[in-house]
C-alpha cells in the first residue's frame, strides 16, 4: 500500500475505501471544506494547528439531526435570545476564531462568543428560537459537536465565589499597599524623629483606608467564622477573623489617643494573603471541576420517542413516561428502563453488572437505563422512570453509603480546634499577667495581649493547606487527573486498601483476540467478513488483523453473526449455534471466553476465542501497590470464571465475584468497620454506591455518569497508573502540609514569646508575619519542582487541556 | 508638610483609580477567559469584519 493521504479538512488518515475521494476521509469533511470555500473562510486550514488529543473534526450526520437546541433558549425581555452551548472538538484558537466568524456570518445572530478556557459557547440572536438549529448548523458541519447546557445549574455558584474572592484579593491588595506605604513612612520615623502630629496623620489615613476595606475584603472570612461558631465548632477563620477584628480596634484605639503603634498593616497584608491563597485554591478545583462537567455533558444523551403518529422526537430522558416507544439506534446507549417490543440485538450490559460479554436481547427481554444496544435498532416500550428505575434504586443505595461514611474532618480545622483555644489562653493569661502581676496598666496590658493575638494569628498556617492543595491540583490536572473533592488528597494518604473493579477499570473493557495457530490463516477472512459490523467482537478482530478491506454481500443477523455470499459459497461468521457447531464439539483448545466461529464450506470450524483485556499497565500497578504494602482486591458483578482468571493474571488474590451493587458497598462498610480505610477505584454504575461508602474514590473518565459524579477524583485516559500517581502526589503534598505546619509552630515558638514579653512593635510583627508566609509558600513550590515524568511509561493522551494552575505570586 | 497633603491624596486617588478599572474589567467578564484573550490577539481581520472584542454580557 502507498502512504495514506490525510484528509484536507479532519487530518486522519484517509482509506483507500473513503466514498469521498483521496483528498477526504468522509463525505461530511468534504462537504464541510466546500462550505468553508463557499463562505470564504479557508483561512482557517493555514492558521489552526491540530491538537491529537483532541476528538478529531469529523462531521456526524447522524449527530446533526439528533439534538434538540430550543430546550434551553431563553429570550430576555427586548426578544433576544440567548444560549449557552459545550463545545467538543477545538484544537487551537483559529477553531474559536472559525465558530465565532461562522455564527457572525449570519446577520441575525448579535453575539457568539466561545470562552477558549471553559471550551464554552454563548451566543445570541434576534428572530424566532426554533431558528437556532440553522444557526448552528454550519458550525455542527465541520464537526465540532455542541450540547447545550443550563449556565444556572452548571457553574453559577463557583463563579460567583471565584468573582467575590477576586474581588475582595483587589480591594485588600489596594488597601495594603497604600497602608504598608505609610507604615513604612512611620517606621523610619522611629529612627529619624517623625513628629508626633505627622505620625498621627499617617495612622488616620491608614485607619482610613484600612477600615473599611478590611470590612469589605473579610467579608469571605467572618462569614465562614460566624457559620462554624453556630455550629459550635472553630475552624481556621475564627481565629483568622478574631485577630483581624482586635488588631483593628486596638490600632483604632491607640491612633484617637495618639500613641505609637498601630497595626493597621498587619491586619490589612494578612487578609491580602490569605484571599491569594483562597482565590487560587478555589480557581485550582473550579477547574478540576468545569473539566470534569465538561466531560459528563458530552456523555449527556436524549431518547427518541416515536410517537403513535409515526413521528420521532428527541426528549431528555427523565420526561420519558411508561408505556412510551423509544427507538434505539446500533452503538446507541438506551437511556431507560423497559422492554424490548421489536428487534434483536446484543446488549452490552457492563456498565450495570460488570459482565465483559455482551447479552442477546429479543423481543420481552427487560433493558436498563446505562446500557448499550450494539448491533440492530430496537423498539423498547418505557416500563419505569423516575424513583422506580434500576438507576434511581442504586442513586438510593448510594445516599446510604454516603450516610455512613463518617464525616470527615479537613486537616487544617482539626489544628486549628486544638490552636485556637491555646492562642487565646495564651493571650488573656498574658493580659492578666501583666496587669495583676507586671503591675501596668490594662491599657498597655491589652495592647501586649493583642500583641499575641496577632502574631500568632496564623497567616502562615492558614496558606499551608491551601498553597499545597493549589499545587498538587495543578499538577495532577496537567496528568488528566481530576481532583474534585477539598479533602480528598488528604483522604487519600491514609488508606491501606485499594480495591478495584474489573471491566472498565481493570480492563479495558474491550474484547481483544487471543491468537493461536489454529485460527491464524482464516483470520484475514473473518476479519473481513466482520468489518461490517459494529459488534465488539467483530470490532476486536477487525483490530487484531489490522489492516483489512470490508468485503460486499454480507448480510447482519443481529444475536447471531454475519454470513457473507462468495464465490466459494456461504461463509458464516457468528455464535456456535449460528455456525451449526454442535455444543459438545471437541476443542482443540479449552481457554474458556466469549467466541465466534468461522465456518466455510468444506473446512472444518475454526474458532476464534477473546477476552477482556487488562490495561496495559494494570499489571505493574498491583504489582507497584502491593510492593508498597497496600492489600489489593478485586469487586466484580462478573461471573467467577472470568474474575479468578483476570485475578490471576493479575496476581490479585483476594477477589469476589458475582456481586450486587449493594454486595460491593456492604463489603466496603464491612471492612471499613475492622478499621480499614480503602480507595476505591470503579467505572460502573454498579460500582456507585461502593465508590460512595469507601474512605476516598477514584473513577475512569468513561466511567458512567454517576460513578464520575460521586467519585473524589476522575482520571482521564488510559493509564491506570494515575492511581499510583495519585497517591503519590496526595503522600507528597501531606509531607509538605506537614512540614509547613511545623514551620509555622517553629516560628511561633521564637514570636510568641517577644509577643508575651511586650517586646513586639508592628515592625517587627509585618516581618515576622511576611518571612513566615514567605517559607511556607516556597515550601509548597518544592511540590511543583517534583518529578513530573511518568510513573510507567506510555502517557495516554490528555483529552483536557490543563491550565496551569499556576504559583502564587506573592 | 504642605507637600504631603497634597501627595498623600494624589497617590489614593490613583490607586483607586487603578482599583475601580479592575473592578470594572472583572465586573465585564474580561477576566473569564484567560487562555482565549491570550490568543484573540493573534487573529488577524484580513477576510472578516473586524470584531467586537469586548461585547457586554447579557
Amino acid at each position: 500500500m502507498t502512504t495514506p493521504n490525510t484528509c484536507h479538512h479532519c487530518g486522519d488518515p484517509v482509506t483507500s475505501m473513503s466514498p469521498a475521494g483521496p483528498d477526504f476521509c468522509c463525505r461530511g469533511c468534504a462537504g464541510a471544506f466546500a462550505l468553508l470555500g463557499d463562505l470564504g473562510l479557508k483561512s482557517y486550514y493555514s492558521r489552526r494547528s491540530i491538537d491529537p488529543k483532541t476528538r478529531p473534526l469529523r462531521p456526524d450526520t447522524d449527530e446533526i439531526a439528533a439534538i434538540n437546541f430550543t430546550d434551553l433558549v431563553s429570550t430576555d425581555d427586548k426578544g433576544i435570545h440567548h444560549l449557552n452551548l459545550m463545545v467538543d472538538g477545538i484544537h487551537c484558537a483559529a477553531c474559536v476564531w472559525l465558530i465565532e466568524t461562522l455564527l457572525q456570518k449570519n446577520p441575525s445572530v448579535l453575539h457568539a462568543r466561545v470562552n477558549m478556557t471553559t471550551r464554552r459557547l454563548r451566543m445570541a440572536w434576534n428572530g424566532g428560537i426554533a431558528d437556532v438549529d440553522e444557526l448552528v448548523k454550519p458550525v455542527l458541519q465541520m464537526g465540532y459537536r455542541l450540547i447545550p447546557f443550563d449556565p444556572a445549574v452548571l457553574e453559577q455558584a463557583t463563579k460567583a465565589r471565584n468573582s467575590e474572592l477576586l474581588r475582595c484579593l483587589a480591594v485588600a491588595g489596594f488597601a495594603a499597599g497604600n497602608v504598608m506605604l505609610l507604615s513604612v513612612s512611620v517606621w523610619a520615623g522611629y529612627f529619624q524623629g517623625m513628629g508626633g502630629a505627622t505620625r498621627d496623620l499617617f495612622h488616620w489615613i491608614s485607619a482610613l483606608i484600612a477600615l473599611p476595606a478590611a470590612a469589605y475584603a473579610g467579608i469571605p472570612f467572618y462569614r465562614s467564622a460566624w457559620g462554624a461558631i453556630r455550629n459550635r465548632r472553630v475552624n481556621m477563620d475564627v481565629p483568622i477573623s478574631l485577630g483581624v477584628i482586635l488588631a483593628l480596634g486596638m490600632s483604632l484605639a491607640e491612633t484617637m489617643r495618639g500613641g505609637p503603634h498601630a497595626y493597621f498593616d498587619s491586619a490589612i497584608t494578612l487578609l491580602f494573603f490569605l484571599l491569594v491563597g483562597r482565590y487560587l485554591d478555589s480557581r485550582a478545583r473550579g477547574q478540576a471541576r468545569s473539566a470534569a462537567e465538561h466531560l459528563l455533558s458530552l456523555n449527556a444523551r436524549s431518547v427518541t420517542v416515536l410517537d403513535d403518529d409515526g413521528t420521532r422526537r428527541l426528549i431528555a430522558p427523565d420526561k420519558a413516561k411508561p408505556g412510551m416507544i423509544v427507538i434505539v439506534a446500533a452503538g446507541e446507549r438506551i437511556g431507560i428502563d423497559g422492554e424490548i417490543l421489536d428487534g434483536q440485538s446484543d446488549i452490552d450490559t457492563s456498565l450495570i453488572t460488570g459482565e465483559s460479554i455482551p447479552n442477546t436481547a429479543k423481543p420481552g427481554t427487560s433493558v436498563f437505563a446505562g446500557t448499550t444496544n450494539i448491533s440492530a435498532p430496537l423498539r423498547i416500550r418505557v416500563t419505569a422512570t423516575g424513583q422506580t428505575t434500576l438507576l434511581a434504586e442504586i442513586v438510593r443505595l448510594m445516599e446510604n453509603a454516603e450516610q455512613g461514611r463518617a464525616k470527615y474532618v479537613a486537616l487544617a480545622d482539626r489544628v486549628a480546634k486544638s490552636y485556637a483555644p491555646v492562642v487565646h489562653i495564651l493571650s488573656g493569661t498574658t493580659f492578666l499577667g501583666w496587669w495583676l502581676i507586671g503591675g501596668i496598666g490594662w491599657q498597655d496590658a491589652l495592647m501586649n495581649a493583642i500583641a499575641v493575638l496577632i502574631i500568632t494569628c496564623p497567616c502562615a498556617l492558614a496558606l499551608a493547606v491551601p498553597v499545597v492543595q493549589v499545587i498538587a491540583t495543578g499538577r495532577l490536572l496537567r496528568a488528566g487527573i481530576l481532583v474534585k473533592s477539598a479533602t480528598a488528597l488528604e483522604r487519600l494518604t491514609s488508606i491501606r486498601g485499594v480495591i478495584f473493579d474489573k471491566t472498565g477499570t481493570l480492563t479495558t473493557g474491550k474484547p481483544e483476540l487471543i491468537s493461536n495457530t489454529e485460527n491464524e490463516g482464516s483470520l484475514e477472512l473473518a476479519a473481513s467478513i466482520a468489518a461490517n459490523s459494529s459488534h465488539p467482537l467483530s470490532r476486536a478482530l477487525v483490530r487484531a488483523a489490522g489492516n483489512v478491506t470490508p468485503i460486499a454481500n454480507v448480510s447482519e443477523h443481529p444475536g447471531q453473526g454475519l454470513s457473507a455470499e462468495l464465490p466459494g459459497g456461504m461463509v458464516r461468521l457468528g455464535s456456535r449455534a449460528f455456525c451449526g457447531i454442535a455444543e459438545n464439539a471437541d476443542l482443540s483448545s479449552h481457554v474458556a471466553g466469549p467466541e465466534i466461529w468461522l465456518q466455510e464450506p468444506g473446512r472444518a470450524a475454526v474458532r476464534f476465542v477473546f477476552r477482556d483485556a487488562p490495561r496495559h499497565d494494570a499489571e505493574q500497578v498491583i504489582e507497584t501497590l502491593s510492593a508498597r504494602g497496600f492489600d489489593i482486591s478485586l469487586l466484580s458483578g462478573d461471573r467467577p470464571v472470568t474474575v479468578s482468571q483476570l485475578a490471576e493474571t493479575l496476581g490479585i488474590r483476594d477477589w469476589k465475584a458475582q456481586l450486587s451493587p449493594a454486595d460491593k458497598a456492604n463489603e466496603i462498610a464491612r471492612r471499613a468497620e475492622d478499621g480499614k480505610c480503602d480507595l476505591m477505584v470503579g467505572d460502573g454504575i454498579n460500582d456507585a454506591p461502593a465508590l460512595a461508602a469507601a474512605h476516598a474514590s477514584m473513577s475512569p473518565a468513561s466511567a458512567a455518569e454517576i460513578s464520575q459524579n460521586v467519585a473524589d477524583i476522575v482520571f482521564q485516559g488510559d493509564r491506570l497508573s494515575a492511581v499510583i500517581e495519585a497517591i503519590d502526589v496526595a503522600k507528597k503534598s501531606d509531607r509538605l502540609v506537614r512540614q509547613n505546619f511545623m514551620l509555622s509552630f517553629g516560628y511561633n515558638l521564637i514570636t510568641i514569646p517577644l509577643a508575651v514579653s511586650g517586646m513586639v512593635t508592628p515592625l517587627v510583627a509585618a516581618i515576622a508575619m511576611s518571612s513566615s508566609s514567605l517559607i511556607v509558600i516556597a515550601n509548597a513550590l518544592r511540590l511543583r519542582s517534583g518529578s513530573d515524568k511518568p510513573i510507567i511509561e506510555d502517557r495516554a493522551p490528555l483529552p483536557v487541556r490543563a491550565q496551569e494552575a499556576g504559583a502564587p505570586s506573592v | 508638610m504642605s507637600n504631603l497633603l497634597l501627595l498623600i491624596p494624589i497617590a489614593l486617588f490613583l490607586g483607586l483609580l487603578g482599583l475601580a478599572a479592575f473592578l470594572w474589567s472583572l465586573k465585564s467578564g474580561q477576566f473569564d477567559d484567560m487562555e482565549g484573550a491570550a490568543n484573540r490577539i493573534l487573529f488577524d481581520d484580513d477576510d472578516q469584519e473586524p470584531q467586537d472584542s469586548h461585547t457586554k454580557n447579557n
